[in-house]
């Protein structure tokens, strides 16, 4: 039973305690009355779900029609339709590991993990691309998966692998910077310095052009280099600079104490970092860490520039097409929804790490 | 006495301009217990950081069994696992419990597989009769019970020598008891300690010889019979006249 008692001293204590909050409560029971009901007709009640063609959108609502005719696109690009499974298969085998990872014993966790770190990726782009053994010399030629050119590569798919990649690399790379900078060896300290300021100083719409134009100038004319994987660098690098700052703020938080602690029982200079500092490092700055990461994923879009389209890009190409001028608002509306998603899990997601590692007196 | 395990000669060192250490010389004989006291600032904590190396001399020579620390000590890792050394502040580590903080050095650096390793904890946390706390994390614990985990911690590497830097100084009145008793049990097993307090009831008790510095200095270096019925120096008896 609801006690309108309680809910009128709730009320009284909280929402009107005196006249400035009481006003400022008003202004925001008025918004919510005049904003939410027209955004949810938009939404769902005047909206359009059902048909296939632009023609059948009816009303004031959006045409979610837009999104269902391009999905396809917008989750895999141009890549080839009948070869979908591949990029299926690889993010199965992906969700498949992480959901098992939680539920067995650490010791088999810890060969998951294995796993996901240091094969997954590379059988996750063989998968995605291809492969074939091409030994000219021999004239032999396997077929084994037919090869698909990252230039037909798109759509969130895309989005994950590039995420995915820059991630795991930017992680220890700005561990190791971050390390590197508080070296007492100048060589290692000045260079770490100049790579981190470089990195962060420039834009990442700049590092994304160089790496697509400028890069290749500078190698032997016949050496070729994906560009997808030139920009893959490019955000890991640049990306790896911020994690390295970050990373240094937890080092920095650590006393002294516990390197004379771990320097007295005989440690080296890496078993001290990697049992003792780096750990609790680690755990302080979480938030942080995940801050980058999301930070990271929301940036994936500006690969646009270089002519990659991942999901916001054909999202835009969707919106640009000739038939479904106009459907933009619906467009960014669907973008924004899964952005956001997957930023509020890895949120959410760093919130309980923080706490399982927690052993602070509770 | 009998052989020499820690040897330092006129040993000098600076933080920047400022002289820490004065040309300090000093023995100690396996089994020894050395107490060090003097005023606040006077260079203790330094002296005993220079032993294991956590702060580097800049003139003179350290030998720590038999071998001198210098720049070029390449192994200064064994040289560490050898000297054990308790803080102030305890240092656990608050990410490992207490069974963990005790077999990790053995683990990592004496390569004890895990399971002797933590046999050998649990065994230590005996002595220091804290066994029930094993599998606590450091912050669960009360201050003595962290500087006896502490103790403990470094007893797992099997130490030649063990270092103490003002070891109850960080705790309430109540809980020094406890720390000061195993440090005494220690002593009677016959380890070699440098200690640096102001308990001067742990001293008399078990202390061979004592060291007052002052500025950087050993201002006066005496049995502890002698140092305690008859001191030398102004300095000293001036400082005990206010300690005691
Ligand atoms: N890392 C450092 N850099 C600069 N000066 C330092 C450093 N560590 C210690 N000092 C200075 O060296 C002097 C001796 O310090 P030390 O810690 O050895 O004294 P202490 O006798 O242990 O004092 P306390 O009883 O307060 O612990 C002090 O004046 C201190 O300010
Ligand atoms: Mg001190």
């Amino acid at each position: 039973m609801i006690n309108i008692n309680k809910i009128y001293q709730w009320s009284r204590t909280n929402l009107f305690s005196n006249w400035y909050n009481s006003l400022l409560s008003l202004i925001i029971v008025f918004a919510f009355i005049k904003f939410i009901p027209p955004l949810l007709n938009w939404l769902f009640f005047d909206a359009t779900f059902r048909g296939s063609s632009k023609a059948e959108c009816y009303g004031d609502g959006a045409c979610w029609i837009f999104i269902k005719v391009w999905f396809q696109k917008l989750i895999y690009g141009l890549y080839p339709e009948n070869q979908v499974w591949r990029i299926n298969l690889a993010f199965l085998i992906l969700i498949f590991s992480v959901i098992t990872s939680i539920f067995v014993k650490p010791t088999i966790r810890r060969y998951i993990i294995i796993f996901l770190i240091f094969v997954f990726p590379f059988l996750a782009i063989w998968l995605i691309g291809g492969f074939a053994i091409d030994i000219e010399s021999l004239e032999i030629y396997i077929p084994i998966l037919e090869e698909v050119d990252t230039r037909v590569w798109g759509g969130l798919s895309l989005t994950f692998i590039i995420a995915i990649f820059a991630m795991l690399f930017c992680f220890p790379i700005g561990i190791i910077l971050a390390l590197g900078r508080r070296s007492e060896l100048p060589a290692i300290k000045y260079s770490s310095i100049v790579f981190i300021e470089f990195w962060r100083g420039v834009p990442l719409i700049t590092v994304l052009f160089m790496a697509s134009v400028m890069f290749p100038l500078f190698l032997p004319g016949d050496t070729n280099v994906d560009k997808l994987m030139r920009c893959v660098i490019g955000i890991t690098l640049f990306e790896a600079a911020y994690m390295a700052e970050v990373v240094r703020g937890g080092l920095q938080a650590l006393p002294r104490g516990q390197y004379d602690a771990a320097k007295s029982l005989g440690m080296g200079y890496w078993q001290m970092n990697a049992l003792i500092i780096l750990p609790q490092a680690l755990k302080i700055v979480i938030p942080g860490i995940a801050n980058t990461f999301i930070a990271l994923f929301k940036d994936t879009p500006l690969i646009l520039v270089v002519g990659l389209l991942e999901f916001l890009g054909m999202i835009k190409l969707a919106g640009a097409n000739p038939d479904w001028l106009g459907f933009a608002v619906e467009g960014y509306v669907f973008a924004a929804t899964v952005y956001w998603i997957f930023c509020f899990s890895m949120s959410r997601y760093s919130q309980r790490l923080e706490i399982r590692f927690s052993t602070e007196r509770k | 006495m009998s052989d020499k395990i820690i040897e330092l000669k006129s040993v000098n060192k600076w933080f920047g301009d400022f002289q820490v250490l004065k040309d300090v010389n000093l023995e100690v004989g396996l089994k020894q217990k050395i107490v060090v006291c003097g005023p606040s600032g006077s260079g203790k904590s330094t002296l005993i950081r220079c032993i294991n190396r956590l702060e580097e001399h800049q003139q003179g020579q350290i030998f720590v069994d038999g071998i001198e620390l210098t720049q070029a000590t390449k192994d200064i890792e064994k040289i560490r696992a050898e000297v054990g050394m308790v803080f102030q502040q305890f240092n656990l580590f608050p990410h490992l419990s207490v069974v963990d903080n005790c077999a990790l050095a053995p683990i990592w650096v004496k390569k004890m597989s895990k399971k002797e390793a933590e046999e050998l904890a649990l065994q230590q946390l005996e002595t220091v009769h804290i066994s029930d706390q094993a599998r606590k994390f450091p912050g669960q614990l009360s201050g003595g019970q962290q500087q006896r985990a502490a103790i403990a911690r470094a007893l797992c590497m099997k130490p030649k020598i063990m270092l103490f830097d003002e070891p109850t100084s960080a705790l309430d009145p109540e809980m020094i008891k406890e720390v000061l008793d195993v440090m005494v049990e220690l002593a009677k097993g016959g380890m070699t300690m440098i200690v640096v307090t102001h308990e001067m009831g742990f001293a008399k008790e078990v202390a061979d010889q004592m060291i007052f510095m002052d500025e950087g200095m050993i201002v006066e270096k005496a049995s502890t019979k002698e140092f305690f019925a008859n001191p030398k120096n102004e300095r000293t008896k001036l400082f005990l006249s206010q300690i005691l």
